[in-house]
């Protein structure tokens, strides 16, 4: 297994298919915390699912600004069915041709099982990754991480506000 | 990563003994199928560790694929107000697949408690704060699905069946 992308390292800005018709950018988020969560596959058994969980935990991301988007390497037209059957409310992005390109880019691609790792991505406003974890394959990983260090994150920008604020007035 | 982060207070909702050596914390939702699977290896447990286990339930409703698992969540917590918890925890359990809001009232009915008092509480989402608060604290625990379960504050990553949770709590009981 490699390493996925350390903090401090500008995340790989990528092009993906979100619908069938539609792409998404990653710099299409610049100014606002991205969260990317690579994960193996859709219909996973439904309780136990990452992406549920983080379906019902949108609203806590939201209250950092941030937007949570979804990749693995199943096509549009999957992710299109699995997100209406699980009611998301977030893209899922397919990382389909050439399969797994960006995961790969992020360290966070099984060459052999061919599928994405469970890596996930805090990228900051300005598209540099703020945090990144890899969790064993088998281990759904849950949201605490990910707020974690969004609350880093918002505490950071608040004293980097609070040091230029400072070094304009003094 | 995932460690319990909300202790176990007199908010909780507690079975088995009130100090045993070994606590085990679910987070679960009244419409899951697995919860229901879980919630009978649970009884098990209790019967088989007695005193030296205390175990907890907290709400995780996934409302977005489970509909009804926030007002079978705000129901239970309505029963417990009036202390019983367990009965109506037990009684939506035991018949999840009539889980309706008449079945919920008429649960409340059977415990002898009042319907409409129930209905309006459901209405008003009275008891909603308290499940809201559940279910942060279990995200904020690293709670990943349901059921999830915490043995003695680490999130427990095994199989839910009374074997393997038999022999994580185990070895856990018999320490001073």
């Amino acid at each position: 297994m490699g390493q996925v992308l350390a903090p401090g390292v500008t995340a790989p800005d990528f092009t993906l298919r979100v619908t069938p018709d539609q792409t998404l950018s990653l710099g299409d988020l610049r100014g606002r915390p991205a969260i990317l969560a690579f994960y193996p596959a859709d219909w996973s058994p439904v309780c136990g699912d990452q992406m549920a969980v983080y379906n019902q935990v949108l609203p806590e991301f939201r209250k950092y600004d941030a937007e949570l988007i979804g990749i693995s390497v199943d096509s549009a037209w999957c992710h299109q069915a699995f997100a209406e059957a699980r009611h998301l409310h977030f893209p899922l992005l397919a990382d389909f041709e050439p399969k797994g390109s960006i995961a790969r880019q992020y360290g966070a691609y099984r060459d052999g099982d061919g599928v994405c790792e469970r890596a996930l991505f805090v990228v900051d406003r300005e598209g540099i990754i703020f945090w990144s974890y890899r969790s064993p394959i088998a281990v759904n990983p849950g949201a605490d991480g990910i707020l974690d260090a969004l609350d880093r994150l918002e505490n950071q920008e608040k004293s980097d506000g609070r040091t230029q604020s400072a070094g304009v007035g003094g | 990563m995932a460690e319990l982060r909300v202790p176990v207070s007199a908010a909780d909702h507690v079975r088995g003994g009130a100090e045993g050596k070994v606590v085990l914390v679910e987070y679960g939702d009244y419409e899951c199928p697995y919860c229901r699977l879980a919630h009978v290896q649970v009884m098990q447990l209790g019967r088989h560790f007695g005193d030296e286990l205390t175990y907890v339930f907290r709400n995780f409703p996934l409302t977005e694929i489970h509909p009804l698992a926030e007002p079978a969540a705000e129901a239970a917590e309505f029963a417990g107000a009036q202390g019983q918890f367990w009965a109506m925890h037990d009684a939506i359990y035991a018949h999840q697949e009539q889980l309706s809001l008449p079945f919920l009232l008429s649960a409340a009915r059977a415990l002898g408690l009042s319907e409409s008092s129930l209905a309006a509480a459901l209405e008003a989402g009275t008891y909603a704060p308290k499940v809201k608060q559940d279910f942060l604290g279990g995200v904020r625990s690293g709670v990943n699905g349901t059921p999830t379960f915490f043995i003695n504050g680490h999130r427990y990553e095994g199989p839910f069946d009374y074997q393997h949770m038999a022999a994580a709590i185990q070895p856990l009981r018999s320490r001073p």
